[in-house]
């Protein structure tokens, strides 16, 4: 795997203080961090900022870490030594998620130690399993942790519904008590209607139960992928619809696509660039429907030939008392 | 790592079906009951009610408890700050949202 420089990563030197490291970290969150920024793949710039943060923030961690990097460059190739971890406390707390001072306080779905990189894994290990609970002596049982992943659909997926098939690795763990991940494959019935960044509740889906209490559940926050057509505004829908300059003059009945199908729309006379046609209901279904909007773009077509802009000579001709910025010249 | 196939036929949409009292939406979010109610009291979360023991949250408190709670450890904010975060990200969504209509009109430059 490759080395990675954690430093680089941050923008600071190797010698940088901790109050630097810091202060880098926090320009770098408030830049990147996917609730807040815009800037394009933020999430997983976010993640490899707090993976950095996360190794050279902790000075035992970061002991461990200089000790990798004198002899390493980053994207140099890298693997663990078979006796890695003998002499490093760090590397053997990932087996010991009780263990107060490091452990995460919240759900990370940006940066969780188990979605760190194979890299910190080798280094640091996997933090333990951050989506169960350990019973203690006196519980005799305890609901599983609820568990969270996020997926990608189609926009025609949310529209109308659709069974997919996609892969979660889990945290869980193995014969020996151990943390370990689990890959599961799950087809998930994607109900018709559901907005970006709501959430699917799978009941049971989630970490076991502790004594014969109940699992967790499993949720799914969605991410509506962009259509090439379609544009997503909440529950409405709207598209740019093309039509020619004598049909919005004259007004026409022209075919528009729809996510379930194409459908006969009547652009009025008279409309105008930018006109929203509305087709009721037929956006985004729920409780409460979206529209859908055809948007009305006025496409004027070039000329080429004599008898083209002999066409356009006979419009002007036609309306010899039209001045569109009559007002402009007015100021 | 080991594979299981499970087949999955129910899931329901959170937002439109489901509500929280305070301690599932805690085991939900993954959040304390000190942070859930520091929530109550800026205002991010509205649950009807009398007090803690009968609160019922809609169903999109799951989303804006787990996003307060990002915002509050990755920023290191307080929950005022969280708040006042939370309000300019849905301005800055509106005016965003705007901008783009806006866009979709072509300009021309000379």
């Amino acid at each position: 795997m490759p080395f990675k420089d954690y430093y680089a990563t941050l923008g600071v030197s190797p010698t940088a203080t901790h109050d630097e490291i810091r202060r880098a970290y926090r320009k770098l969150a408030r830049k990147y961090h996917p609730d807040v920024s815009k800037e394009p793949n933020a999430e997983a710039r976010f993640k490899e900022v707090a993976e950095a943060h996360e190794a050279v923030t902790d000075p035992e961690r970061r002991a461990t870490y200089d000790a990798i990097a004198k002899r390493h460059a980053q994207g140099e190739d890298f693997d663990t030594p078979p006796d890695w971890g003998s002499g490093f406390d760090s590397a053997g707390r990932a087996h010991n998620p009780n263990d107060g001072a490091r452990q995460r306080r919240g759900p990370h779905p940006a940066g969780d130690a188990e979605d760190f990189s194979a890299f910190f894994a080798s280094i640091f290990g996997r933090g333990g399993p951050a989506g169960m609970h350990r019973a203690s002596a006196d519980t005799e049982s305890m609901q599983g942790r609820d568990h969270h992943a996020k997926v990608a659909i189609a926009l025609l997926d949310a529209v109308l519904g659709a069974s997919r098939m996609i892969t979660l690795r889990m945290p869980t763990q193995d014969a020996a008590g151990n943390p370990a991940l689990q890959e599961r494959q799950l087809e998930v019935n994607i109900p018709k209607g559901v907005r970006n960044g709501q959430h699917l509740r799978l009941a049971g889906l989630g970490a076991a139960g502790f004594g014969g209490a109940p699992e967790g559940d499993l949720y799914l926050e969605i991410d509506i992928l962009p259509h090439p057509v379609f544009r997503l505004d909440g529950g409405d829908i709207s598209f740019d619809l093309p039509i020619t300059p004598w049909e919005a003059a004259l007004g026409a009945s022209v075919t528009a696509p729809t996510p379930a199908g194409h459908v006969q729309l009547t652009v009025p006379a008279g409309s105008a660039q930018g006109r929203k046609l509305r087709l009721k209901g037929k956006g985004l279904p729920g409780k409460v429907p979206g529209d859908l909007y055809a948007v009305l773009q006025i496409a004027v077509p070039p000329c080429a030939s004599d008898s083209e802009r002999d066409a356009y000579g006979a419009l002007a001709n036609a309306f010899p008392n039209y001045h569109p910025r009559a007002n402009l010249e007015a100021q | 790592m080991s594979s299981v196939y499970v087949l999955t036929t129910h899931a329901v949409i959170v937002e439109e079906h489901c509500s929280f009292t305070l301690p599932s939406l805690c085991h939900a979010s993954g959040a304390r009951t000190e942070q859930v109610r520091a929530l109550v009291g800026e205002g991010v979360l509205h649950p009807t009610g009398l007090g803690p023991t009968d609160w019922q949250f809609a169903g999109d408190a799951l989303a804006r408890t787990r996003r307060a709670l990002r915002l509050a450890r990755d920023l290191e904010l307080g929950m005022a700050g969280v708040a006042l975060v939370l309000d300019l990200l849905v301005e800055i969504d509106d005016l965003r949202i705007q901008l783009q209509a806006h866009a979709r009109t072509p300009v021309r430059t000379h």
